[in-house]
């Protein structure tokens, strides 16, 4: 049985833990949420330096060709700090371009990627049209979209890819509650699009990436929001006893850890069985992406609850957690939906 | 990290699934399927003694002692393809996972030949005789006393919760030796043969009306001098590791049967088309997920090599299959409505799904009830102060 980080992703998950704990600091995250959501010096030293923008893309187009395991220990680091990263629609744009692009568009975007150059958006249930390689329609709800270079769409087996640069596209920057992934609406009329050359595949692709990014942060996010009310029960003395020593406190406690060990399982059994192609791969990626947002909604609302008046301030970082928890909750498929995709899966259609 | 096994190990999954489906479609065929450690005990011992004729019984003890040295992942297969093959429920699970291992791990070479071979043959059965009126969640307030008179520990005191005891033929006890001593300190560890007059075992009827553990009263309970693991008054420590193995391999095994269970549930939904009920279908996934993500855990558990960092999936395993099984009952009676309630003959006997919301009520008690375990997770976990005890 090897279900188990390796040597060498264990060393990787050390590395990005160590890279994201010293980079992504509460003062460097807040910056980037008075601005787009991004902290590009961040992304920059994250494709650069750490030429981690290219994990999962194959060695031929200028990356790692690494896959959804390693994806996931970058994922869980990064959402262990609430980083304010475009790495969402990157690793789906990788992923459906890497199974459904043709040998141009992988050439031409692919590289472009794994140097960070490029910053991703993707579609979720949008409706729009497309006439003679022309796209019509407004997009909304979509991630890092206001400062996106590149928009993929899908919808009913096809998928295409927009350049934000190109005529015809207005974009609506929104206020969004958790301003570490703002919210845009981009409209696009007449404006060129490229078809993906196997659809089906690249939107395979799109949700593999997706939602274990999403799920993989979302674990990241539950440990540390148990980790740092962890260290507060310790040190805050209330009744001439630390509070993590009352049963009422510490049961809280032990609920989530018995939550976050699961989501850790669902992550990674999850990855796996995409890696691997496994026929339980579908089963695999609804099951983390319902239970790890879960998980950490239930994580962050417990740390809020658990530091008392000042876990509801703006100045105490509870609040990123848990507003991160409410976006993952609902990104992609909220947990509902993919529930019921779960239990397709296992009954069959409803009716 | 990798989810599946190894070609040799797969080589090894079809052996075992090849034995044990053609026992129990021929020559065991009419215990196969049985989830308790009440019915048909002859012919349970028979098996038990038909897996020892094929080294089947043990096969994570060394060969010396009967087993066949299997890795851990050949016991993690062996457990999975047991459960697939509806093989019935051990009953010397007790012998093969808790006293083999006790005394493989803590006992003399003496006591490894004189205990080991009956366990590994299927001949003796063994109990565990822990908890007592006083001393549940709270263990280590142990009553019961042993003393040593000459070449014999005398052994006075109440043990319950010993299930299979009605039919064992040993029972190790955890008694308090040295007068006075409290809490974990002055225990010790003993061996005991059941068939003797000291020793008196009493059902237990339990709200499901089956009668699976009893009240054991020791009244001059006697034993050889020698038959302790360790020394006097080191029992918990042993205790303790013993409780180690209680988790692991087995679990595997144990969700097999949960596996039989959910699919109860579905066939029962599909027939009566609350299959169709959107909240009914929301539970069902939960379910299906929970289980899986047991079985991920299990394997995380079993492939972490450093078994001696604290292992934060073995640490909240017990809470968490627990409270899946008993969501599980409720999920079962949901389903099935007031059909439920009504039992299929003229005795207080439950099928499988009904029994299973009853009978799930215990698992969130027996074995360190989940608050017990929470304080354990939050203690050993995560490292927050300890409950202070009281002196009552």
């Amino acid at each position: 049985m090897e279900f188990a980080l390796t040597d060498e992703q264990a060393m990787i998950a050390d590395t990005v833990r160590a890279f994201f704990a010293e980079n992504a600091t509460s003062e460097r995250t807040r910056a980037a949420m008075e601005g787009a959501g991004i902290d590009r010096d961040l992304w920059a030293a994250f494709a650069g330096e750490l030429g981690l923008a290219g994990i999962g893309i194959p060695e031929d187009f200028g990356g790692a060709g690494l896959g959804m395991v390693e994806l996931a220990v970058v994922a869980e680091a990064a959402g262990a700090q609430v980083a304010a990263l475009p790495l969402l629609g990157h690793a789906m744009l990788a992923q459906a371009l890497a199974r459904g692009g043709s040998q141009a568009q992988k050439e031409h975007w692919l590289p472009r990627l794994a140097a960070g150059e490029v910053i991703a958006t993707v579609s979720w249930n949008a409706a729009f049209e497309v006439h003679d390689g022309a796209v019509s329609g407004t997009i909304a709800h979509l991630p890092h979209g206001a400062i996106a270079d590149v928009l993929l769409l899908h919808a009913a087996g096809q998928a295409w890819l927009v350049d934000l640069a190109g005529e015809g596209v207005r974009r609506r920057a929104h206020v969004t509650m958790d301003q570490t992934r703002p919210l845009a609406t981009v409209t696009l009329d007449g404006t060129p699009a490229e078809k993906l050359e196997n659809g089906a595949t690249a939107i395979g692709g799109l949700h593999a990436a997706g939602w274990i990014c999403l799920a993989a942060e979302a674990l990241g996010g539950a440990q540390a929001s148990l980790d740092r009310t962890v260290e507060y029960a310790k040190e805050r003395v209330q009744f001439g006893r630390p509070i993590g020593s009352f049963q009422a406190y510490k049961h809280r406690l032990a609920d989530m850890m018995v939550e976050i060990e699961q989501a850790r399982s669902a992550v990674y059994w999850a990855a796996c069985a995409v890696d691997e192609q496994a026929e339980e791969a579908a089963l695999a990626l609804h099951a983390a992406k319902a239970f790890c947002a879960d998980t950490y909604r239930m994580c962050a609302g417990n740390m809020i609850q658990l530091h008392g008046g000042i876990g509801f301030t703006w100045e105490h970082d509870s609040h990123l957690f848990f507003k991160r928890a409410r976006s993952i909750a609902t990104l992609y498929g909220d947990s509902q939906w993919h529930r019921e995709q779960v239990a397709r899966l296992v009954m069959g259609d409803p009716a | 990290m990798k989810l599946g096994f190894s070609k040799a190990d797969e080589a090894f999954r079809s052996e075992c699934a090849a034995w044990l489906q053609a026992q129990m479609a021929g020559p065991f065929a009419d215990i196969r399927g049985i989830p308790n450690l009440v019915s048909k005990i002859e012919r349970r011992r028979e098996w038990e003694q038909e897996l020892a004729a094929h080294k089947w019984s043990c096969i994570g003890w060394p060969e010396q002692w009967g087993g066949r040295g299997a890795t851990l992942a050949q016991q993690v297969i062996f457990a999975e393809e047991y459960a697939r093959a509806g093989a019935p429920g051990r009953i010397n699970h007790i012998g093969v996972e808790l006293a083999g291992p006790t005394i493989l791990a803590f006992g003399t070479e003496e006591q490894k030949a004189r205990f080991l071979p009956g366990i590994a043959a299927g001949t003796a059965i063994w109990c565990q005789g822990y908890s007592e009126p006083n001393a549940g969640s709270d263990l280590a307030n142990v009553r019961t006393k042993a003393r040593l008179e000459g070449e014999e520990w005398v052994v006075n005191g109440q043990k319950v919760w010993t299930s299979l005891a009605h039919f064992s033929d040993w029972i190790f006890v955890i008694a308090r030796s040295q007068e006075g001593s409290k809490g974990p300190k002055g225990l010790t560890f003993l061996m005991m043969e059941m068939d003797q007059p000291g020793i008196e075992v009493r059902p237990i009827r339990q709200m499901n009306g089956e009668a699976e553990f009893n009240e054991t009263f020791l009244t001059d309970a006697r034993c050889p001098a020698d038959s302790l693991i360790g020394t006097p008054g080191d029992g918990w420590r042993v205790a303790m590791g013993l409780l180690a193995f209680e988790r692991g391999v087995s679990t595997l095994a144990q969700q097999m049967g949960f596996r039989n269970e959910l699919d109860g549930i579905l066939a029962a939904a599909r027939a009566n088309g609350k299959d169709r009920d959107p909240v009914i279908r929301q539970r069902v996934a939960e379910a299906e997920i929970g289980l899986r993500l047991m079985r991920y855990g299990a394997l995380r558990m079993l492939s972490n090599a450093d078994h001696s960092a604290i292992d934060g999936a073995a640490l909240t395993y017990k809470i968490q299959w627990a409270t899946w099984r008993r969501n599980l009952g409720e999920l079962a009676m949901d389903v099935l409505g007031q059909d439920g309630e009504i039992a299929p003959g003229a005795e207080y006997e439950w099928p499988m799904l009904p029994n299973l919301f009853l009978f799930s009520r215990s698992d969130t008690i027996y074995g360190g009830t989940n608050q017990i375990q929470r304080n354990l997770i939050a203690e050993r976990g995560l490292g927050l102060p300890k409950e202070p005890r009281g002196d009552l």
